[in-house]
């Protein structure tokens, strides 16, 4: 949550600084920040072992709240859905203790940016596995929570989403620990807050509707009217208005079952041609990223186990 | 461990009280009643004066509570943030006194290593996630609050969503300062659910006088009278009873 206030300003790290852990004694280059928030700040650091992402935050629950959920999505085996976790530890700095954990880098743009880039198509073609991802995540128990298009990245060299930022990440039945109004239900007055699969389906229908639109709209009496003529408004999410609805009214059992019917809206022809509206930039790029879609056809249909540097 | 009773006073207000009792000497006796003071200061522009300011932190600060200055827009996030915030403090405080209890005298969470630290942690949200709550909302509604009003209301009935989606119970109360003919009414009683916040909000009309300080003694006696299980201090006796086995 981002929010301006006159209260003292989160902790942060000099870029360019090293940091030791005390416990483990690793030691990180700060290279720079990625992102900052109210309960945090992430950069990219240098360890040992190449690029990681650190998250350091003063306030002790957050991180390892954090840390357990990033435990829980890093399995022995299979495909990790988070970011891996790499070390926890803790930095003493002017006597007191902050804690942070280091998490693996992954390199790519967010689902937002890449569907303004690739077009529509694509929402759909990502989304698909985005549910199977989450039904993987929901057979173990979990909840994802605060679901939108900033905390999914689209790996650049693999072309696989992948969840980041898990801090609302919330056991089934309880109540989700962290949430963006936007894409939350409650927030539209169409449901709770308890965490079950339908609570993550209706995020991820706001964010089909909000990745085509390209914006957001602003609330105005909610309620799933508001929603049905913010669909109708455009052709793309209009062609799947079935499957956005059922999902908005909580209407699929599992994230499996909206993935089934989502698959049959799935372009087949789709190709990695940017939009329209991204046409005029960065024409380099377009041959480099046509070559990982050659790669991409290869690997529809197996799990790609991704190797960490 | 016993679940316990989490009882917080959320004090939503633009400015300087005017009227009565030093509201931060208030907030103080609330802790040590074992209620928590929380106090969200509500900004139009880019300004509060610097009193203002310093009395949302110092009655924070007394009320052992968590304080936050936003703009009305970021209403909502805050009031959960800060009641969650505040939670959190309150549950660590109570399971760093068992740690005490069990490791000795010096041991509190941060002290533990980071594997450690994980198993706690997950005690702590159990004990989030299925405690009672009470809140008592107490809304500044002198003159210059009125167009902040609707935002309020909105802000907690997205509060009652979220904490009505735990497992643990919670209560619910609306007082408004000043009142009527007094210093503090009573807009709504012990509840479990904010719906009827509407009903209250049409009827608030505009007052000079801002009485935090006597606002907040009444809040204090707002909270039943029954047999205090929060104080800090009553956690320690859970050593002398025995469990059956």
């Amino acid at each position: 949550m981002n929010m301006k206030t006159t209260t003292k300003k989160p902790f942060n790290l000099r870029v360019g600084s090293t940091i030791t852990g005390k416990w483990h004694k690793n030691a990180y280059f700060i290279n720079h920040v990625l992102g900052a928030g109210a309960i945090g700040t992430v950069y990219l650091a240098k360890s040992h072992a190449g690029p990681v992402a650190i998250k350091i935050s003063e306030n002790n629950i957050t991180v390892t709240s954090e840390v357990n959920v990033l435990k829980i999505l890093s399995p022995a085996q299979g495909k990790t859905l988070g970011p891996r976790l790499i070390d926890v530890d803790d930095i003493e700095i002017d006597g007191k203790i902050i804690p942070f954990y280091v998490m693996e880098y992954i390199e790519g743009v967010d689902f937002f940016r890449f569907a303004q880039y690739y077009g529509p198509g694509w929402v759909v073609k990502l989304t698909v596995a985005l549910l199977d991802n989450l039904h993987q995540l929901h057979k173990q128990g979990w909840i994802f929570g605060d679901l939108k298009p900033e905390n999914i990245i689209v790996e650049a060299r693999t072309l696989l989403v992948r969840f980041v930022d898990v801090g609302g990440t919330t056991r089934q039945g309880r109540a989700i620990k962290e949430f963006t109004e936007y894409f939350d239900r409650g927030f539209w007055g169409i449901g709770s807050r308890k965490a079950e699969p339908s609570y993550d389906l209706f995020a991820i229908a706001m964010m089909m509707i909000n990745t085509i639109h390209g914006k957001k709209v602003i609330k105005k009496e909610g309620g799933i009217k508001q929603l049905q003529t913010i669909i109708g408004q455009n052709g793309e999410t209009k062609k799947i208005s079935k499957v956005l609805m059922k999902a908005l009214q909580g209407q699929y059992k599992d994230a499996n079952e909206m993935k089934i019917e989502l698959e049959t809206y799935v372009d087949k022809n789709l190709s990695l041609r940017r939009s329209r509206k991204a046409q005029e930039k960065k024409r380099k790029r377009r041959s480099s990223l046509l070559e990982v879609a050659a790669v991409l056809a290869i690997a529809i249909g197996t799990y790609y186990f991704y190797m960490f540097y | 461990m016993k679940t316990p009773t989490i009882k917080q006073i959320l004090l939503i207000t633009d400015g300087c009280s005017n009227k009565g009792e030093n509201p931060s000497s208030v907030a103080f006796d609330a802790y040590q009643k074992g209620i928590t003071v929380n106090v969200i200061g509500v900004l139009d522009h880019d300004t509060i004066d610097e009193k203002g300011m310093s009395e949302i932190e110092s009655i924070a600060s007394a009320g052992g509570g968590v304080h936050q200055v936003v703009y009305t827009q970021q209403l909502s996030k805050t009031v959960q943030m800060v009641t969650r915030q505040s939670m959190n403090q309150t549950i660590q405080g109570v399971v760093n006194k068992q740690l005490q209890n069990i490791l000795g005298k010096n041991m509190t969470i941060e002290n533990l290593s980071p594997e450690k630290r994980g198993e706690i942690m997950e005690v702590v949200e159990d004990l989030g996630e299925t405690s009672k709550m009470d809140i008592l909302v107490l809304i500044d509604t002198s003159a210059s609050m009125n167009q902040k009003l609707n935002t309020v209301k909105e802000a907690l009935f997205d509060l009652s969503i979220s904490l009505n989606a735990r497992t643990g119970n919670n209560r619910f109360s609306v007082l408004l300062f000043p009142g009527k003919r007094s210093d503090v009414d009573v807009a709504l009683e012990w509840t479990d659910g904010l719906d009827s916040l509407n009903r209250i909000f049409r009827k608030i009309e505009m007052r000079g006088i801002t009485p935090t300080g006597p606002a907040l003694r009444e809040a204090i006696d707002h909270f039943s009278p029954t047999l205090n299980l929060n104080s800090p201090s009553d956690y320690e006796y859970e050593n002398y009873y025995e469990e059956t086995i």
